[in-house]
């Protein structure tokens, strides 16, 4: 009994802490049984550690009950308190122990405790439960046996049996769902997927494999137990036992001393030789030989090759993500050369529209959008990006290459204007301009954003899971996450703020713009050194600055179309976007209410802004505007007497404060020639006090800008202040009163920050300055018009590394953690830069060099999912030890070694695989393959899916003739629902549907904003693209038929293809009908499909024949106007059957 | 009771391996008549256990007997005040002006007020007791305040994310990062939905007045990496409900439905597509679309409602408001949605609090009590939990003349669900700066949460990446003490 109590105490103190070594010790020294009951550190404690803390501990607390401290064992659980002191036979503790039924027993689903045991617990609650202060207990951990540092691969003796191949299989079945990785469901204590914990001492003693001594390894003898009840896996389990190869299979591992491999991904990928196949003539090619074997050891045949119509289709959506026309079907069809399936795959794989299909799985990878993200979500345009990874597919740059770009396109010897764009890459990440942002904080969000992209891309690995503690799966420390993190340390990144987009000038335009830096610079310089002058901050210290309080806008609405929109946080009202209704004249209509009581006076402002031309606060192209007359009405709609109208533009002959209540509302007005860099105002004042209704008073603003030619404010704000009058304002800047009073204290009574302050009001407003101010103004305005010209784009800028520290639990407050060079994870090959620092540039070099075991491996599954619908690990976005085994290992392997080996010709790759006889199979199912392999995990046929959002969409268009088929550019922004923006902010947005053709371009294109992504690809699993997103989910519900039927893009389609059979259709229904199905489906309709699209078209036809109104209504969906020569009625009929065609199943599923 | 662990990766994939087997059984015994097909190929059908017509999630049986059965989340976004709604500070009052002592701030996070002096700013409204259980509550909420009795306030709720954006998905999700599943997402996916003719997670938005209009991101309701269908659906009150519920300008819901037959008939022309069980569950998702395009006007009609009962809340029709919102919430839960999100913006008061959080108290006060009030009613209120709170609360520190964010202590409520009514739990210190006594963290209230619905958080886990994900990561206890 002691002896056993002793293996516990001993294995609990290799896991424990120091109070617990003491106790230990104590123990080896056999001290003295306490008088009255028995102690509890050294015997109470290591029951409850070994078998009870596990699941009633501080990681999980079955039944509410924890048992790690006194306070949560005193609590007890949902059944009530544990133990009555002194009185074992009332205490549930010991009930639950001893319960004869194992399904009652504690601790469940294991061995009982030893008699000894359960004695010592009842001793410790008869002598009244003691639980010394402080104790608390954790897990015992069984005992690992420590290992020998082991090169990263093993050669492998041909003629012993391999881990991997030979061993894992038949664990990872039978033994890992109880002992593995699982720490909820383990059992025990025992993971058998650890070498260390496999090999080591549990707490019951047992070693379970002793290298070289099967007989003495506790799993052999559990494998082989007698006892029917004890052998596992247990019958519980529902795990078939062992069969006997198995187990000599393990026994003879064992035997050649239990070598254990690392884990699969981790080896270096060898060309594995396909193996021998029965099915003589099937296999085209090694792929075939590997898939086959499979196929034939399951005891199933591979299915036919699929019919040409079905292959053409399915090439044409792999490979350019658009249907074959049905030209192309025909040429195919007729084509009786014996390679005219290849010729066909040459074709599409130098179709241009190749680069855009594999730029939909890229960008889903690297998170590609047009916006930050974060909180105001404010654009962030990508789109020279996105087209340079549709050039770079297109054109088939080496992976390698490829990568070398994307990381450190900056840092290549040979880096021009495609290398800055392509590295681009390191800006695609989420970021913040909320206002109290922490810059430390969000530096260290970015650098674990950094992290999780690029290890989840060409890795395949989940290196962010070390962010706050070593990976609890693979070898990862968090040491390497960090030390990973530090390669992108010197990526140039505002932590927190609005990202403006480097300009990209080329070799002629570099000087000039560099002149004009230069002039800039010596210019604002100049101005700088200008500092008030005692008359001027008299001037200033005199000026009565009237308080006003800005007015809460609660409605705003425009005559003309004019978006008008409130800004929250400043109650502004910004009329301003880019695509947005722009009417030439217009009159803003803003309702505000406020607490204010008897104002005498309101202030218009009209205030800068940067999306405005020349930042406003004007739109037109000069950034001027024109108020020809302000109305002021209050609750009850009755105009309030203005008078008095002072403002701080004189803008214009002609134009005057004045005239903006001069009663005529279409002339004159106050007026901003152009943009100058300041926001203006105007002032009047109202003939009587405006009294408070109640509360709030509430008050109305209409401004007529009648002037014509986009003279209309872009931002605008109203204040009131109930100062007696007269109110009024001065030209120029108006200081603060603030800065009044400052300008009225002495000079050596100012702070610092009063006298910068007043310093740079000075520069603003000092009249004697103005010919300078000007001359700047001049140079910024050259400057921007230059730069108009100038391609801009996010590119990664190259400064000083910041410092990167290990942050202990990830938190980034902490700064006692370790500081760290850039370095590759430890267990990996290592790179080597000597005392250099480590640069993107290494690491992209590293991450593509032959030794590298992983990205090949990552690539080679994520081209196979292309072509699959599902990778040969399914588990795309995770090849570590957590992820999907492979199904077929050595093909990936081979898969792998042809990638990296052909120079990363990813082209080529995708030829072979779809150039096989495995991938030119049929997607039918026989029922029994249906049966035997749903999943189709053997591929002994192809698998059939349905399209991603994107693609949904572009088939439409290209069935229907509307797609528009040009590459790159800026996003586009199909229709969407209205008010779908409502709830973005700083600044207020709305959707514009992108006018004439961009209107019908390829779903790749679309405008992607990270917090509210295009509905309709989001219905169909378009990923938001704020992390890295490797495997799109594809559901299959309500919202995908709503869209199809419903979203107005889908709409002009099928009436645009109704055109269409109607012009080119042939004269009769059933022509027409075959003509439709060809174009749609590449496929003649049935005679029952004909029948049904027959009493569509009738039905149609009798409601629009006794509608007109309505067939017109349908037939003018969308921005194309409907062909006027066609009958409304007969078109709408015809609508309705493309309609039904574009919403069939088929037509949106790759086979 | 011990159950295997939930380690689904691929539960559509199961489902899919269980529908081809049923189709082919299925097949050439009768054929697929539309009907049969529907009741075959309905997932939720297929999903239930036999008997267990109202637990269709994957956690079956329950973990602990459920209290809850639904979820109405009136998620206040901004950050309200505690100081000026639910949690009484005499102390701070009576340092209003004075330095706000170092030992409560140094070394903690701090959003807005960074480098600059912190003063002490009193509660700008003052409190008066409630109901029969005497709860402490702001004068602002004289409504709430009659359903006293019915609420449980915790006042030491503590969350880690101090700016807006990441603040409101750690609430949802339990972590910063993007791309885990909405509390919402979890529990329609654990636990299903009783609606025939809806999501199960509903989110409705509205906009109150007078505040700083932070935006909110789609995120928040974002299924993560469950599967997609688990996302919460926007209802919007203006334009379509739902969208692109609408048909098309110039067709009738007779042609609707016709199209839909139209399109079912072809495919059903085609065997070798009807046998697809993708292909055959995509047809009865187009008859779900056609009930929802029923059902959700209808939904979203109130004038079925009595007026006294539209009169409670203050709703007449779906307008946008919160008081709209809650009543549809009400609709929304009689229909067996299970998750039920209403944000209402504006709750952000860096500056003006005084008035400004009064006029937001104004907006919710009745709508909040008579969604209580209604719900107890029709006996609702047992089986919804109500959870009101924001992303987190304010500073007990001044900036000028409101309060910067805070997340070291603020205060929310809970009613019904099986939570305890008119009692309060846990304590912030004297200046209600950090909170000192029962902390409730963000875990805590999910794993509170889960626990209510009849799930163990710690075993409710998804396959992803590698490893089982939680909604309460590995943190989080349920609050024992405010169960009932």
């Amino acid at each position: 009994m002691s002896l056993r109590l002793g293996v516990d105490g001993a294995a609990w103190l290799l896991a424990g802490t120091a109070t617990l070594a003491l106790g230990a010790t104590a123990f080896a020294r056999v001290s003295p049984t306490p008088a009255v009951g028995p102690d509890f550190v050294r015997e109470v404690q290591p029951i409850l550690a070994a078998a009870c803390v596990r699941c009633h501990g501080k990681g999980e607390s079955k039944a509410l009950l924890r048992v790690d401290t006194a306070a949560y064992f005193r609590e007890g659980g949902e059944s009530g308190a544990l133990v009555v002191p002194g009185d074992p036979a009332q205490s549930l503790l010991l009930a639950r122990v001893t319960n004869p039924d194992p399904k009652q027993r504690m601790p469940y689903e294991s061995e009982p405790l030893a008699p000894a045991q359960i004695e010592t617990l009842r001793r410790w609650i008869a002598a009244g439960a003691p639980w010394p202060e402080g104790v608390t207990i954790a897990v015992a951990e069984p005992r690992a046996a420590t290992l020998p540092q082991r090169p990263a691969a093993l050669k492998r003796d041909p003629g012993r049996l391999g881990y991997n191949r030979d061993v894992r299989p038949i664990l990872a079945e039978s033994c890992f769902p109880c002992h593995g990785p699982d720490g909820v469901a383990r059992k025990a204590g025992l993971r058998l997927d650890r070498e260390e914990i496999a090999k080591g001492t549990l707490a019951s003693g047992t070693v379970p494999i002793v290298a070289g001594a099967p007989d003495k390894s506790g799993v052999m003898a559990r494998i082989l137990h007698p006892d029917e009840a004890r052998r596992m896996p247990l019958a519980k389990s529902g795990r078939a036992r062992l069969r006997p190869d198995q187990a000599a299979t393990l026994r003879r591992w064992i035997e050649e001393g239990a070598d254990w491999e690392p884990h699969w991904a981790y080896l270096p990928p060898t060309r594995p030789e396909p193996p021998a196949t029965r099915g003589a003539g099937w296999a085209q090619s090694p792929i075939d030989a590997f898939v086959l074997a499979g196929i034939e050891a399951a005891g199933l045949r591979p299915s036919p090759e699929a019919p040409r119509a079905t292959l053409l289709r399915r090439l044409s959506f792999d490979l350019t993500g658009l249907p074959p026309s049905a030209a192309e079907q025909g040429a195919f069809e007729r084509d009786t050369r014996p390679d005219a399936y290849e010729r066909q795959v040459d074709r599409l794989l130098a179709s241009p529209h190749f680069g855009e299909r594999m730029a939909l799985f890229w960008l889903d990878l690297v998170r590609y959008s047009d916006s930050v993200g974060y909180h105001s979500d404010n654009s962030r345009p990508m789109w020279r990006y996105r087209d340079w990874v549709v050039q770079a597919f297109a054109r088939n740059i080496r992976f390698d290459r490829f990568t070398a770009e994307q990381i450190a396109g900056d840092l290549l010897p040979d880096a021009g204007y495609e290398q800055k764009i392509a590295s681009g890459y390191n800006r695609l990440l989420q970021t913040t301009e909320e206002g109290g942002a922490q810059p430390k904080e969000y530096r260290a969000i970015y650098l674990a954003d950094r992290v999780r992209n690029a290890s989840s891309v060409w890795l395949g690995a989940t290196l962010g899971c070390a962010q706050c503690h070593d990976h609890k799966f693979d070898p990862y420390l968090q040491r390497d996450f960090y030390a990973f993190a530090a390669f992108f340390a010197d990526v140039k990144e505002e932590p927190v703020g609005r990202r403006k987009p480097d300009p990209l000038p080329d070799a002629a335009q570099k000087p000039e713009l560099d002149a004009l830096d230069a002039t800039l610079k010596q210019q604002s310089e100049a101005l700088d050194a200008r500092n008030p002058t005692p008359e001027w901050e008299r001037a200033v210290a005199a000026r009565r600055i009237p308080r006003f309080t800005t007015l809460e806008p609660v409605l705003a609405s425009s005559a003309n179309g004019t978006r008008v929109m409130i800004q929250g946080n400043d109650f502004s009202i910004i009329a301003s976007t880019s695509h947005g209704p722009k009417p030439p004249l217009d009159s803003y209509t803003v309702r505000f209410k406020t607490e204010l009581d008897g104002i005498t006076a309101l202030r218009l402002e009209a205030l800068t802004f940067e999306e405005l031309p020349r930042g406003g606060p004007g739109r037109d192209p000069m950034g001027g505007f024109v108020v020809s007359e302000i109305e002021v009405k209050d609750a009850s709609g009755r105009p309030l007497a203005l008078k008095n109208a002072t403002a701080s533009t004189s803008d214009g002959e002609g134009f005057s404060a004045a005239q903006a209540i001069d009663g005529r509302s279409r002339e004159g007005g106050w007026a901003l020639a152009a943009a100058d860099g300041e926001s203006h105002r105007l002032v009047v004042e109202l003939e009587a006090p405006l009294a408070r209704e109640g509360e709030t008073t509430t008050l109305t603003l209409v401004v007529h800008q009648n002037a014509g030619a986009l003279r209309t404010l872009g931002r605008l704000r109203l204040a009131g202040t109930t100062e007696p009058l007269p109110v009024s304002t001065t030209q120029g800047p108006e200081p603060s009163s603030e800065l009044v009073t400052t300008a009225g204290l002495d000079p050596a009574a100012r702070t610092k920050e009063q006298q910068t302050a007043l310093a740079k009001f000075y520069r603003r407003e000092a009249p004697e300055l103005q010919a300078e101010r000007l001359a700047l103004r001049t140079t910024e305005l050259a400057r921007q018009a230059f730069l108009e010209a100038v391609p801009k784009a996010y590119v990664t800028t190259a400064q000083d590394p910041d410092s990167v520290r290990v942050l202990p639990r990830g938190n980034w407050l902490d700064d006692s953690g370790e500081e760290v060079a850039p370095g590759t994870p430890q267990f990996l090959p290592a790179l080597s830069t000597g005392p250099r620092r480590a640069t993107r540039l290494d690491l992209a070099r590293w991450l593509t060099a032959p030794e590298n075991p992983l990205t090949a491996r990552v690539l080679a599954n994520r081209l196979w999912k292309l072509c699959f619908g599902q990778g040969l690990s399914r588990s795309v976005e995770d090849l570590g030890a957590q992820g999907e085994w492979p199904t077929h290992p050595e093909l990936l392997d081979w898969l792998a070694v042809e990638l990296s080996a052909s120079g990363w010709d990813v082209k080529r790759l995708l030829r072979t695989i779809v150039t096989s006889a495995t991938y030119r199979q049929s997607s039918v199912p026989s029922p029994t393959l249906a049966l035997q392999d749903p999943a189709n995990r053997l591929y002994a046929r192809q698998t059939r899916f349905r399209l991603d959002a994107e693609l949904v969409r572009d088939n439409a268009l290209a069935v229907s003739g509307l797609l528009q088929p040009g590459l790159g550019g800026p996003s586009v922004a199909p229709y969407q629902p209205a008010g779908y923006w409502a709830y973005l902010n700083f600044p207020p947005r709305e959707w514009d549907a992108s006018p004439g053709e961009d209107q019908y371009r390829r779903g790749l294109y679309t405008w992607w904003q990270r917090s509210f992504p295009q509905p309709s690809l989001v219905a169909f699993d378009a990923p938001s693209r704020e992390e890295c997103t490797g495997e799109r989910v594809r559901s299959n519900v309500p919202q995908q038929a709503l869209v199809l039927l419903n979203d107005p893009s889908y709409v002009e389609a099928a009436r645009v293809f109704a055109e269409r059979i109607l012009r080119e259709g042939g004269p009769s229904v059933a022509s027409r009908l075959r003509f439709a199905y060809a174009r749609a489906l590449s496929r003649r309709p049935s005679a029952a499909e004909e029948r049904v699209l027959l009493e569509l078209l009738r039905r149609g036809r009798v409601a629009f024949a006794r509608d007109p109104k309505a067939a017109r209504r349908l037939v003018a969906a969308g921005q194309l106007r409907a062909a006027k020569d066609l009958p409304a009625a007969e078109l709408a009929a015809w609508t309705q059957v493309a309609r039904a065609i574009l919403n069939l199943p088929e037509l949106i599923t790759r086979s | 009771m011990r159950r295997p662990p939930l380690l689904l990766t691929d539960d559509l994939q199961a489902w899919h391996a269980r529908v081809t087997r049923r189709a082919f059984l299925g097949r050439g015994t009768a054929g697929l008549g539309s009907v049969a097909l529907l009741s075959l190929l309905d997932p939720r059908r297929l999903m239930a256990a036999p008997g267990a017509a109202d637990a269709t999630g994957v956690v079956q049986p329950l973990h602990v007997p459920p209290r809850a059965k639904h979820v109405i989340h009136l998620y206040q976004a901004g950050g309200p005040s505690h100081l000026e709604l639910f949690d009484s500070k005499p102390k701070l009052q009576a340092m209003h002006g004075q330095p706000m002592p170092e030992s409560f701030t140094k070394g903690q996070p701090i959003a807005q007020l960074q480098n600059q002096e912190l003063k002490c700013f009193g509660p700008q409204h003052s409190f008066a007791r409630y109901g029969r259980s005497g709860q402490e509550l702001s004068t602002l909420l004289p409504r709430i305040g009659e359903v006293a009795d019915e609420i449980c306030i915790v006042r030491s709720m503590q969350t880690e994310q101090i700016n807006h954006d990441p603040a409101h998905t750690f609430m949802n999700t339990g972590t910063q990062i993007s791309g885990r599943p909405a509390a919402g997402s979890w529990v329609w996916y654990g636990i299903g939905s009783d609606a025939n003719d809806l999501p199960g997670y509903v989110v409705l938005t509205s906009q109150g007045r007078g505040g700083q209009m932070q935006p909110i991101a789609a995120r928040q309701w974002s299924a993560g990496f469950l599967p997609s269908r688990f996302q919460g659906v926007q209802f919007r009150s203006q334009g379509d409900a739902v969208l692109y519920l609408r048909d098309p300008e110039g067709t009738t819901r007779t042609q609707q439905r016709e199209l839909i037959d139209a399109v079912r008939a072809l495919t059903e022309a085609q065997p070798e597509w009807l046998d697809d069980p993708e292909v055959a569950a995509r047809l009865s998702q187009y008859e779900m679309a056609f009930r929802m395009q029923t059902s959700v006007p209808e939904l979203v009609d109130f004038s079925s409602e009595p007026a006294h009962v539209r009169e409670l809340y203050g709703a007449s029709s779906l307008d946008g408001s919160f008081a709209a919102n809650c009543l549809l919430a009400r609709r929304l839960v009689e229909r067996g949605v299970r998750f039920v999100q209403l944000y209402h913006r504006d709750w952000d008061h860096h500056s003006r609090i005084k008035g400004d959080i009064a006029m937001k108290a104004r907006e919710v006060d009745q709508p909040t009590a008579a969604l209580i009030l209604d719900l107890k009613q029709r006996g609702l209120l047992d089986e919804t939990l109500v959870i009101w709170g924001g992303e987190f609360g304010r500073t007990p520190m001044a900036q000028s003349d409101g309060r910067d964010h805070h997340i070291k202590g603020f205060s929310i409520f809970l009613a019904g669900g099986g939570t305890k009514g008119g009692v309060s739990h846990g304590a912030t210190d004297e200046l209600g700066y950090l909170a000192v006594e029962d902390v409730v963290s963000v875990h805590d209230l999910h794993a509170t949460m889960l626990h209510l619905l009849g799930i163990d958080h710690t075993r409710f886990t998804y396959r992803h990446l590698g490893r089982p994900f939680r909604l309460t990561d590995v943190h989080g206890h349920v609050v024992k003490a405010i169960l009932a």
